[in-house]
């Protein structure tokens, strides 16, 4: 079997796999969901890594690190308010043990 | 290390992100799941900057993650949960920019590509740059920093239609010439892409915000996935496939709970500025049929002249209250008065009464704004329900209190036709015993349609001005 259908393959699993499992998560954490999902988005920055890494010019050089930065923030941004914002819902009872 | 393993250890990565998704469906899980998904992404990042040559990028791989690193501690700290929309937006648009990088790079300095990885580079540089922009402007928007009304340029359909166009020709084009200066087209092509992202987002309005942030996190991780094609990288193509597949999803669970079609938003269609339809003409209609509706549960049946209630009125309602729904809207987030609610809640629930909060699905600016708003203030989520949980309950509750809602629970998307949000399904706040609302003035609500409720009836109180004097009223009579 060829990469390219490899890749297009893995692509259709993903979608599927995803869609079906974020079907099952509440609207309650949806904007949670939503940041994490973003912060995922960010795994652009292997391939951020992989040109930068090859890349033979300077303007390439800077280019990708723009992008360095752009994928990094996306990322750790995105993990870091999803758990901010996670850590906040408290259920009744927690929440009466938690207040006193 | 050997493509096999890398295929290996990229399935079991892309495992432990959607184990990490499925922990997200329980409140209770979630905080762990979200942690096993940045773990595998660092796992990830380790490996890649394992099985790269690092020889000649170092200096300039090391200065990125650090510099992108010290920024985003900084922004998680200093970001407020009412601000966090436009921090989404703000995330989608970085996210949609580096993958338009990763894809003019690739173009740029990998030798000898076939046809497939030119296409999918260039059409990830397409949609990273339509990303980018359409999420700077919907950021900015949600950040006051742009008119909130949808901009439409004269001709703006053709427009779009044109850079569009140019996307499409240019995605042909580079593939079926691969040497004759590739990096030149795709830059052009880029910036066709960020032309159409930005025609496309301002001339969305603010109450279709959370569609438009909700679909952009989708084209992000599109973006993503597409650029793993061009290069060849399987675990980019799987997370961002599911990635892209979450926000289609929010975008339909959007649509859906305002009963918008994603075109219409889109492209404009039914999509007109919000000042043109002032529900002038539809306005009599509901307020008929909701006279006529208090008559069955009110005793007092005189629609001519009802004593319309004042505020002397707020210590009998409120104590003979036994059943009572809170309906949070953006206006208390505005008037920061989460703290004064949570009180008012705590307050009811000494004195022995129920007290549930109704959020709508489109409360506040994006998908689920709302429960982590008063999340925030320690207000416990199994108190706060969906519409469709809780919509049947409104006729047998004693009262009402809405906090600075206004379209949410606006009857008028029921009748007002032609209006943005006719048709769009609303919590029936209207069908409540009595009904106090706590909003800052009469005036239309972010979709910019007369709300019927406002027109002086029996049992609706209007508490106008800031919510949080509008609570501290509410606080000295509960």
């Amino acid at each position: 079997m060829s990469r390219e259908i490899i890749l297009i393959l893995v692509f259709i699993v993903a979608t599927l796999l995803g869609y079906k499992l974020i079907n099952a998560v509440p609207s309650l954490l949806h904007t949670p969901l939503m940041s994490g999902m973003n912060a995922l988005s960010g795994i652009t920055l292997l391939g951020v890594i992989a040109v930068t890494a090859a890349a033979d010019t300077l303007l390439g050089q800077l280019l990708g690190v723009l992008g360095l930065v752009a994928a990094v923030i996306n990322v750790v941004s995105g993990f870091g308010v999803t758990d901010r914002m996670l850590r906040m819902f408290k259920g009744g009872k927690a929440h009466e043990e938690a207040g006193q | 290390m050997s493509n096999t393993v890398y295929y290996i250890i990229s399935a079991l990565l892309s495992i432990g992100v959607l184990y990490g998704i499925k922990l997200m469906s329980d409140v209770k899980t979630a905080p762990a799941g979200n942690r096993v998904s940045a773990l595998c992404m660092l796992a990830a990042i380790v490996v890649t900057l394992l099985r790269t040559d690092l020889q000649r990028g170092l200096v300039f791989i090391i200065l990125g993650l650090a510099i992108g690193s010290l920024l985003s501690i900084f922004m998680t700290i200093k970001v407020k949960m009412i601000q966090m929309p436009q921090m989404v937006g703000l995330l989608n648009g970085l996210g949609g920019l580096a993958s338009s990088i990763a894809a003019i790079l690739t173009i740029a300095v990998i030798p000898n590509q076939n046809a497939f990885e030119l296409t999918t580079a260039a059409l990830a540089m397409a949609v990273g740059a339509i990303t980018f922009s359409g999420s700077l402007v919907a950021a900015l928007k949600l950040h006051g920093k742009m008119p909130q009304k949808p901009v439409v340029l004269p001709g703006h359909q053709l427009l779009s239609a044109f850079s569009i166009l140019v996307v499409l020709v240019l995605v042909v084009l580079i593939p079926l010439r691969p040497n004759a200066n590739s990096v030149l087209l795709c830059a052009l092509l880029g910036i066709a892409g960020l032309v159409f992202g930005w025609l496309f987002a301002i001339r969305v309005g603010g109450a279709d915000m959370p569609i438009t942030i909700s679909l952009l996190n989708s084209t992000s991780g599109v973006a993503a996935a597409i650029a793993g094609m061009a290069l060849g990288d399987v675990l980019l193509v799987a997370v961002g496939g599911i990635v892209g597949s979450s926000g289609l999803l929010l975008t339909q669970i959007m649509c859906r709970a305002m009963n918008r079609k994603l075109g219409a938003i889109l492209f404009g269609g039914a999509n007109k500025p919000a000042p043109v339809p002032k529900a002038e003409p539809a306005a009599p209609a509901p307020l008929a049929q909701e006279t006529a509706s208090d008559t069955v549960i009110e005793e007092n049946p005189e629609k001519s002249a009802p004593a319309l209630p004042t505020e002397s009125d707020l210590p009998q309602w409120l104590t003979e209250a036994r059943k009572v729904i809170i309906i949070p809207g953006y206006g208390m987030a505005l008037s920061q008065a989460q703290e004064k609610v949570k009180q008012l809640s705590d307050r009811f629930q000494q004195t022995g009464k129920q007290v549930r909060f109704a959020i709508h699905p489109v409360a506040g600016r994006m998908p689920g704004h709302m429960n982590v708003l008063l999340a925030e203030v320690d207000i416990p989520y199994d108190l706060l329900f969906e519409m469709d949980d809780i919509n049947a309950d409104f006729p047998q509750t004693d009262l009402v209190i809405v906090i600075g809602a206004n379209d949410v629970v606006n009857p008028a998307a029921n009748t007002a036709e032609g209006t943005p949000i006719y048709g769009m399904p609303i919590l029936d706040a209207g069908k409540a015993q009595r009904l106090i609302i706590c909003n800052f003035d009469t005036k239309p609500g972010y979709a910019g349609v007369d709300n019927p409720l406002y027109a002086g009836q029996a049992n609706v109180l209007l508490l106008l001005g800031d919510a949080k004097a509008s609570l501290d009223k509410l606080l000295a009579n509960a």
